[in-house]
């Protein structure tokens, strides 16, 4: 076997300028996927980027990829149409709490229900960017901003919550700085068959900066967001001496060196086939209680496109591939002499 | 009450005597629930099969099940056939089977005078008389609603139950026959064949012997009765029309469709991918596309309308045929997307089944208001080429056509079609599939030459399509730059990209033929429509022109473009008057394009115009012209 040079995140890079705010979460977000793709070794030309509308969207542009630059909230709809004409090339959606959790909210659920082999990346930044500043429906009840000077009254939306619900295959979270754990999720989105639902927590400098400091700020995070490891137990703070306990159907915070052993802590199951455990991680919020990190759910189920395919193939089988003839003179016929 | 005369000849086999007529129109009207669009089905199936031609008009409420007996359940089914080539479903009908006393209420204005009207007296209970708001029962002697008609009580229930008896059938799935009865009786009425319908009810009821058994056995039951009763004076027979030889079958419209894109997708050598939202009346489309997975026909249920147009044109993207279709309501939520196609400039097609709006409006009925949503109804200058089907049959030809169009220049198509024409039905002559002509699908593959906006001689950008070797590139719904297509916000740029995108709309004239005009090029009146008004307008300029009126008819297959000479046509004649079921959508349209000063016939009642309605309107305004 011929040895392939080694490939760089500057092979994904496309000749376009990229025009995000300096500062802004999403170049690290860029980055590190063009070096999980240049990793993986991602086939440039078998690979689409899809995207809806807001200030995440404009990332295919960014990826020396296929590309496709919806409209606002549009992209499950647009990447569902190219996977079912193609189920050979890798696509990944690019959305933002906006863009797949407002306008677009209903596609975002059924293309998950589906399990349509999709990897969907949701820019959470708690905030409206391009339109330059209003509320989002994931921003936090009380906020100030342009459209809600007296502080939003709308209960926020949590995006792992949503994508359990519909039923995802694939869940996980991670931060826009935490480069290393980043590439490691995306890698595992990109391992997994099925639709792949990952929040990545971006900084947006401009309208909500340090809205995700918490989790984010060397300083703090280690007490303030717990790693999740498949098979491990959730434990977490600075001196890894804290960890999460059910206590009847809630998590709790328990400080491990009172009384308390690791036996005694949550054990993470990614594979488990209900969602509940899912769930129940992606309802911990920060600052009640530390918010888990990492891969929630990894389960394997058949895929939208191949179970098409497949009635096509047992179709063709059954009654051999379609004559157009016999199509047309299917039914109840008569012939004028 | 009248009798039939005139030319009655003596057929062997039957003791009744045989009157030939050119062409009879009959409609069942029931409940919802009675089986009428079945019972006309079969009568239109049979009359086909036997070699008539036939045009129907099915007629039912928006109500699944309304309350039984009531106006607003009421479900009807028309067809007329003939033994000559026919255009609509007849004005008025000859006969009308009326199976209880709403569903005569609701359809004896339509019984042409001295008409046949046969109702099942069972169902004139005074409950059912209260229902269909019937002070006194109008079958009783001394009342006068039916004295201009040939009224003929049948208790159609209790012979239905009679004659199913042995079959140990409970007494409701027994009466659930009555309608095969009712069409037993109809067959006997017009010498009809009984074996098409008998073949179907085999085939429709595999597995069930029982229900087989009592269907077939009340349609013997109908047709027996008429035979020996001695109520019937008369029977009738249509003979043979004269078609153009070939192999034939009926096809709805929206049957008709779906074999059409089933068939572009094989001349383009592509899969088809059908998205779409369940919608009155368009659903038929993917009902009738789910069943032909064989052909790599790949049907997706969308979650809504913008999902299932988003669906198509990722699609059409990936390399495939992608098309979605819905109706009024549907179309203008997907118009945000349309517009995404237009800049993308993907090839899809768009189907507007069109229906009685705004809004809801009237789900079941039809209409032709329409036109200017899928002209115009999107942001920006947003051209798309707009073609409509002008019969059920012809749907099939428009389809192919549209994905021809979309895939050449690379542009969405939409194709208007309407409740008429999707589910009304007509005679088809099959084609053979090798004598259609392939669609040519041109993929770049060159990295060296490949620029995603860079045209050809039509105005068409390449289609480059993921997975192809060195043609990375990234489209998106912003103003694109010539020839590169990268993002570009240039004052220029963006003129000359709206300019190129309307000329390139423009050039799908080179594949329009020039308009053709039946009768005189010129004349006194041009009477001008587009989609399912052809029929209605066709046989009203011929009974025009035997009655030598200078009246001619244009109707228009391509609604944007239109043909180049179109506005020679128009100049032409005297007047010009343009028929359409809207308030003058397409009037507004010739107007403006080409300063004549045509007039408009509107027709907004969720049916079809009838013949007679333009003929009057044509001979008040060549009145006028006279005087």
């Amino acid at each position: 076997m011929s040895t392939m040079p080694p490939l760089t995140a500057k092979d994904y890079k496309s000749d376009q300028e990229v025009r995000w705010c300096p500062g802004c979460g999403d170049y690290a977000i860029l980055n590190q996927m063009q070096k999980v793709m240049a990793d993986l070794r991602a086939p440039k030309d078998k690979t689409v980027f899809v995207s809806g509308i807001g200030c995440s969207s404009r990332f295919p542009y960014y990826m020396d990829t296929y590309g496709f630059h919806s409209i606002h909230g549009r992209a499950p709809g647009i990447a569902t149409g190219v996977k079912c004409a193609n189920p050979e090339l890798d696509v990944w959606v690019i959305t933002g709490d906006g863009d797949g959790l407002s306008i677009g909210a209903g596609q975002l659920l059924h293309a998950i229900r589906r399990n349509v082999d999709l990897k969907i990346i949701l820019f959470n930044n708690r905030i409206y960017g391009l339109t330059k500043g209003q509320y989002s429906p994931t921003s936090e009840e009380g906020k100030k901003t342009k459209s809600t000077p007296y502080g939003s009254i709308d209960h926020p939306i949590y995006p792992l919550s949503v994508a359990l619900g519909a039923g995802a295959t694939f869940v996980a979270r991670t931060v826009d700085v935490d480069v290393k754990h980043q590439q490691e999720v995306l890698k595992r989105a990109a391992a997994h068959k099925g639709t792949a639902f990952v929040e990545v927590y971006q900084n947006c400098n401009v309208y909500n900066h340090m809205a995700f400091e918490y989790a984010s700020d060397r300083q703090v995070k280690a007490d303030h967001i717990v790693y999740l490891e498949h098979g491990k137990p959730l434990i977490f703070g600075r001196e890894s001496n804290k960890g999460i306990r059910l206590n009847g159907y809630g998590p709790e915070v328990v400080e491990l060196d009172k009384g308390v052993t690791v036996d005694d802590l949550l054990i993470h199951d990614e594979k488990s086939p209900t969602a509940t455990l899912a769930y129940l991680l992606a309802q911990m919020h920060y600052p009640e209680l530390p918010e888990p990190m990492g891969v929630f759910r990894a389960v394997e189920q058949a895929t939208y496109e191949d179970l098409l395919m497949e009635q096509i193939r047992a179709a063709r089988e059954q009654r051999g591939d379609g004559d157009l003839d016999k199509l047309f003179s299917s039914g109840d016929t008569w012939t004028v002499e | 009450m009248t009798t039939a005369t005139a030319d009655v000849e003596r057929t062997s086999g039957s003791p009744k005597p045989v009157q030939e007529v050119h062409h009879a129109a009959v409609r069942f009207a029931g409940d919802s629930g009675d089986g009428m669009q079945l019972a006309g089905t079969q009568l239109t199936n049979t009359s086909a099969v036997f070699g008539n031609d036939v045009a129907t008009l099915p007629d039912f409420p928006a109500e699944i099940r309304a309350p039984a007996g009531t106006l607003a359940g009421v479900s009807g089914f028309q067809i007329n056939f003939s033994d000559h080539d026919i255009y609509t479903p007849g004005d008025q009908v000859d006969a009308l089977i009326a199976m209880n006393p709403a569903a005569l209420r609701a359809n004896l204005r339509d019984l042409l005078e001295g008409g046949i009207l046969v109702v099942d007296s069972d169902e004139f209970t005074e409950q059912n008389l209260k229902r269909a708001k019937f002070d006194r029962n109008p079958l009783e002697p001394g009342d006068d609603l039916l004295a201009r008609y040939r009224v003929y009580p049948v208790p159609l229930t209790r012979h239905t139950l009679e004659a199913l008896k042995e079959t140990g059938l409970g007494v409701k799935d027994a009466a659930r026959c009555r309608n095969l009865y009712a069409l037993g009786l109809v067959f006997w009425l017009y010498d009809r064949p009984l074996d098409t319908t008998l073949r179907w009810i085999e085939r429709h009821f595999a597995g069930k012997v029982d229900v087989a058994l009592a269907n077939a056995l009340a349609l013997k039951a109908g047709y027996n009765f008429g035979e020996t009763a001695e109520m019937f004076p008369v029977r009738y027979k249509v003979n043979r029309a004269r078609l153009a030889p070939g192999k034939y079958r009926n096809l709805t419209g929206n049957q008709a469709l779906a074999l059409g894109l089933i068939t572009a997708a094989r001349l383009a050598g592509k899969p088809l991918i059908y998205a779409s939202y369940p919608i009155t009346p368009a659903s038929d489309v993917l009902h009738e596309l789910a069943r032909y997975k064989n052909f790599d026909v790949r049907t997706i249920q969308a979650e809504d309308e913008i999902a299932a147009v988003t669906m198509a044109l990722g699609a059409s993207f990936a390399g495939a045929i992608g098309v979605t279709a819905s109706s009024g309501p549907g179309i203008a939520l997907k118009q945000e997307a349309v517009g995404l196609g237009v800049m993308t400039e993907l090839p899809c097609v768009i189907i507007d089944v069109q229906r009685g709006g705004p809004s809801t409006g009237l789900p079941t009925k039809t209409e032709q208001a329409d036109l200017w949503q899928v002209m115009l109804g999107r942001n920006g200058e947003c051209p798309v080429p707009v073609l409509a089907a002008r019969s059920p049959s012809d749907c099939f030809d428009a389809a192919i056509e549209a994905v021809r169009i979309a895939i050449k220049y690379m542009t969405p198509v939409f194709l208007l079609s309407d409740g008429f024409l999707a589910n009304g039905a007509e005679p088809w002559r099959i084609p053979k599939a090798a004598d259609l002509k392939p669609i040519e699908v041109v993929h770049a593959t060159d990295p060296a030459r490949f620029k995603p906006y860079l045209r050809d001689e039509h105005g068409a950008r390449p289609w480059a399509i993921p997975g192809t070797a060195g043609l990375r590139h990234r489209i998106g719904g912003l103003e694109k730059e010539h020839v590169s297509g990268n993002v570009n916000y240039e004052p220029a740029n963006h003129q000359l990209m709206v300019t190129l995108r309307a000329q390139k709309v423009a050039n799908v004239v080179e594949d329009i033929p020039d308009q053709e005009v039946f009768g005189d090029p010129a004349g006194d009146l041009l009477i001008v429509t587009w989609g399912g008004t052809f029929g209605s307008a066709r046989a009203a300029v011929e009974h025009l022109r035997s009655a030598g009126r200078k009246v001619s008819h244009m109707h228009l297959r391509w609604l944007h473009p239109m043909p180049r000479n179109v506005g020679e046509l128009l100049r032409g004649f005297g007047r010009v008057l343009v028929c359409e079921l809207n308030l003058g959508q397409l009037l507004l349209v010739l107007r403006g394009k080409y300063l004549v000063d045509a007039e408009g016939l509107h027709k907004v009642q969720g049916r079809p115009f009838m013949v007679s309605e333009i003929v009057a309107k044509a001979n008040e305004m060549l009145q006028g012209a006279r005087s």
